[in-house]
């Protein structure tokens, strides 16, 4: 069974849930794993793959790769598939891998496993569980007749193991024809006060309804930067227009997976828990008993939030600093 | 500048979902379908570039069982102009390459220069069909556009990645998948949702357009099971009558028991 995993970098920074990707293609195949590196300046960045399962990388490292590029980047996966053949492909279900896969399924004539909670294998086959109708289902999926398999894995789920003591792997550099992509990433915007995203974060704390306006959210961002955390929303907050989009969680907004998501005055429509029905552990801060959120919390205060809030995000840096 | 939309009809996002009784699909009795809400983006847009430009076409397309085409009128009521509904009366579960496959065959013979997909069909909740179809069709594709300006044979477009914005010049003909902060959609009129009554929904039969993965056994991703997730363990609470105590203890349980801090 040849695994081939795609490895994600920014700004020469390798992705964790690349790494994490890497590690389950190790578990699953026994053995060290091919994988694939697109950028610029990364040939040194491949040394440091060995420790998390990879035995080959295989590296396009070129100045027209510095900025992402799908002709690119699939281009260069391509290339790595052409040399491994491999069985089954693995790339993180990142905003990256999430525009790599589809198109380098298709170029193949095949699918993808998208966005998979757990994967395991039943004899040569890739079998995963997948959340649906934003994790109110889950579902068991295969790659039916496809001879090549893919499939991407969902950040901050599976482990990113290093084994100290591994041998370097060996980097072949690919050789790829004239890019020029038709779409062209011209710059990155990065917005001045670079905020963590729910997407990547391990803590979220979100706020709802509860907060009552805007100016509530002191009291929300208070325990999220005691936490270290990204900051949630609900839609209902969003549509008010007291936050900006990008922070939405929930079927409509971002599904996330953390360890730990913090509801602070949020309900918890159906909407919501679909979109962080899955996080490792809850903590829910709402005054109505009644409320759905509890369903899934781990912990609840039935409680004024600004009443609680307040002293959860004084006790946690408190028992940060011991 | 002439657009396909391609719309996925889907159970709206406040259906409390049930497993059928095939134990891989959903209980479809009780369930309200809506047009998949990332996919409104992508028509309000084509909407949009048509009265930017004062000229062309928005034609929606949809693949799926009868239900499909209460999609379709919807979007014509909003302003398309015309629909194609691509009749997959039988087909239980068509995955994502064979969607793709179905939707660039319905759009071969158009002249489009922007086809639309929300950045997820809401319910598979894959991301794959639009670059997909992208590939298929030979043409590029931005994925999760947040705002776009409309160019002389091509389009500016910002994607949304973790944390930050990628500004992407794209030629024409592009895909183009759709993220909630794109535009607020419209409704659709009185008059707009009369006049729908009146516009061409031209029919196709999938299975006279090729698509190899509409048989089970040529399917190249298939569910095996559908489950609803498991259930977690009951809520844990504490007192909330004293606010310090509460906070501490909270703290205590999330760094001694749970240890997640």
């Amino acid at each position: 069974m040849k695994f081939l995993v795609f490895i994600e970098q920014r700004d020469g920074k390798i992705r964790k849930a690349s790494l994490e990707a890497l590690s389950l293609a190790r578990k699953l195949s026994g053995g060290p794993v091919a994988a694939v590196l697109p950028g610029k300046g990364v040939t040194a960045l491949a040394k440091e793959l060995g420790r998390h399962g990879a035995g080959t990388v295989y590296v396009a490292d070129r100045d027209d790769l510095a900025l992402y590029s799908n002709k690119g980047y699939v281009g260069a996966l391509d290339a790595a598939a052409k040399k491994v053949s491999p069985d089954a492909v693995l790339i993180a279900a990142t905003a990256m891998g999430k525009d790599v896969a589809p198109r380098f399924a298709a170029r193949n004539d095949v699918s993808v496993l998208a966005d998979v909670m757990e994967l395991r294998l039943e004899g040569d086959r890739l079998v995963a569980w997948r959340p649906v109708y934003s994790g109110k289902a889950r579902a068991e999926v295969d790659c039916g007749s496809a001879k090549l398999q893919v499939a991407t894995t969902r950040p901050n789920v599976f482990v990113a193991e290093a084994a100290d003591g591994a041998p370097e792997p060996a980097v072949e550099a690919l050789e790829l024809g004239a890019i020029a992509p038709r779409a062209k990433v011209l710059r990155v915007e990065t917005p001045e006060s670079k905020e963590l995203d729910v997407s990547e974060a391990d803590i979220i704390v979100s706020g709802g309804r509860g907060i009552k306006g805007p100016e509530g959210w002191p009291v929300v961002r208070e325990l999220q930067q005691a936490l270290g955390a990204a900051l949630g929303a609900s839609r209902a907050v969003v549509d008010a227009g007291w936050i900006d989009h990008q922070h939405q969680v929930g079927q409509t907004g971002k599904v996330v997976s953390p360890t730990l998501y913090v509801a602070c005055g949020i309900s918890g429509a159906i909407q919501h828990l679909a979109g962080m029905g899955t996080s490792k552990v809850i903590v829910a801060i709402n005054k109505d008993p009644e409320a759905p959120i509890f369903k899934v919390a781990t912990y609840g205060v039935v409680g004024d939030l600004f009443q609680i809030v307040p002293e959860f995000a004084k006790a946690v840096r408190a028992a940060k600093a011991e | 500048m002439n657009s396909l939309v391609c719309i996925a009809y889907v159970p709206d996002t406040e259906t409390k979902i049930k497993i059928g009784a095939d134990g891989k699909s959903i209980d479809e009795s009780d369930v309200k379908w809506i047009v998949s809400p990332y996919d409104e983006y992508g028509l309000e847009e084509a909407l949009k570039s048509r009265e930017a430009k004062g000229a062309g076409t928005v034609t929606v397309v949809a693949v799926g069982p009868e239900r499909a085409k209460a999609g379709l009128r919807e979007c014509l009521a909003r302003g398309a102009d015309e629909a194609i509904w691509v009749d997959a009366t039988g087909v239980s579960h068509l995955d994502a390459l064979g969607t793709a496959r179905a939707l660039a065959a319905a759009a071969t013979g158009g002249s489009y220069d922007m086809f639309w997909f929300g950045q997820k069909g809401v319910g598979y909740d894959e991301s794959l069909v639009g670059p997909m179809f992208a590939e298929l069709m030979g043409v590029p594709h931005v994925g999760s556009v947040l705002k776009l300006e409309l160019g002389e044979g091509k389009v500016t477009a910002h994607r949304e990645i973790e944390g930050a914005h990628e500004v992407v010049e794209c030629t024409l003909p592009a895909v183009l998948t759709a993220q909630k902060g794109l535009n607020e959609p419209r409704y659709a009129s009185l008059k707009g949702i009369m006049a729908a009554k009146k516009k061409p929904i031209a029919e196709k039969k999938l299975a006279e357009l090729g698509v190899a993965e509409a048989d089970p056994a040529q399917a190249k991703t298939r569910w095996r099971k559908l489950e609803l997730p498991p259930a977690r363990q009951a809520v844990k609470l504490v007192p909330a009558d004293d606010p310090a105590a509460a906070g501490k203890e909270l703290a205590r349980l999330l760094r001694e028991e749970a240890k997640v801090i």
